[in-house]
């Protein structure tokens, strides 16, 4: 129990980091297309990526019930293998300047220039390849999010701590957004992938084990320890990887 | 059907970015299922197994990438 209780901090900071590296991504691309077509066709692709993201949410949440919980541990302990160590594969290589960072400027920049190219070929159908383009950034962007808070929450009840994490996140940034109007390019993207890869790894290396048989060590603190060696070896893998600035290829 | 494969690749993408970092990830995976079958007494030599490959697969995808 104490075990349990003690993953409910680590399961909504891992939660609210990784809908908020999610959420800055698509508040970009919702942010272009209201700048070169107005909020109207923003506003209502948004939202409609946000009503199919409830539904699918309210459609398939009861099964998660359903399903055996050494399954259910087992599936998504590969799952968050496959999509944390993505995230720290990319966030070493960026920090160690293999490739270049991210950034929401240049996002911004080129999602404005490819809207105006599209009014530019075909002005009547604009506005709604404008919501078509909000609609898909946020449900592409909320299924990650939706994926994160299950993967986080699932496996052991923890689901409305995921949830809170994930919505606080949510709002942070689409609150920000309606304040400042500009993409949130100052948000340390990649510290911020970095962290959360190493926290969703540690997490799924756990929940497989788990899933598989394994009885961990200290039971649920483990996932601290696994914290820390994902921690120790990326931190060794970047340096080792590093670069200067100038080698990056663009 | 073009928007469904689109929409297929964008969910697969959002899992596997480097094929070879995936299939690595999958057969540490099933070769801790393996041990974990034959030695139930010792289930951290799985877990150590599991823990093992999956850093040694990051380093290996990092360090491929790093050499092209």
């Amino acid at each position: 129990m104490t075990g349990g209780l003690a993953l409910i901090w680590p399961v909504m900071t891992a939660a609210f980091l990784a809908s908020l590296v999610e959420a800055v991504e698509a508040l970009t691309i919702v942010l272009a297309v209201a700048t070169v077509r107005g909020w109207r066709p923003a506003g209502l692709g948004a939202l409609a990526g946000l009503a199919v993201l409830a539904l699918i949410v309210v459609a398939l949440g009861p099964l998660l019930g359903h399903v055996p919980l050494r399954l259910l541990q087992f599936v998504i302990g590969i799952l968050l293998l496959l999509f944390g160590m993505r995230w720290l594969r990319k966030a070493i290589l960026r920090a160690a300047g293999v490739i270049p960072l991210h950034d929401e400027a240049t996002a911004f920049a080129t999602e404005t220039a490819e809207l105006r190219e599209q009014a530019r070929r075909n002005e009547a159908r604009l506005d709604w390849i404008a919501s078509l383009t909000t609609f898909k950034a946020v449900l592409l962007e909320g299924l990650e999010v939706v994926f994160i808070v299950i993967a986080l929450g699932a496996g052991r009840g923890m689901l409305v701590a995921a949830s809170a994490g994930a919505v606080a996140a949510c709002l942070v940034v689409a609150l920000v957004g309606l304040i400042v109007h500009r993409p949130l390019s100052r948000v340390p993207e990649n510290s911020l992938k970095f962290v959360v890869g190493i926290m969703l790894s540690a997490f799924g290396v756990f929940w497989t084990g788990e899933g598989l048989g394994v009885a961990w060590p200290g039971s649920d603190l483990a996932i601290v320890g696994f914290a820390a060696i994902f921690l120790a070896v990326s931190a060794a893998a970047v340096a080792l990887a590093r670069r200067p600035r100038a080698e990056v290829v663009s | 059907m073009t928007v469904l494969t689109n929409a297929l690749r964008e969910l697969a993408g959002l899992f596997v970015d480097d094929g070879a970092l995936a299939l690595m990830i999958i057969a540490v995976v099933v070769l801790t299922g393996v041990v974990a079958t034959l030695l139930p007494e010792v289930p951290l030599v799985a877990g150590g197994i599991l823990l093992l490959g999956c850093l040694t697969a990051l380093l290996s995808s990092v360090a491929r990438a790093n050499r092209r």
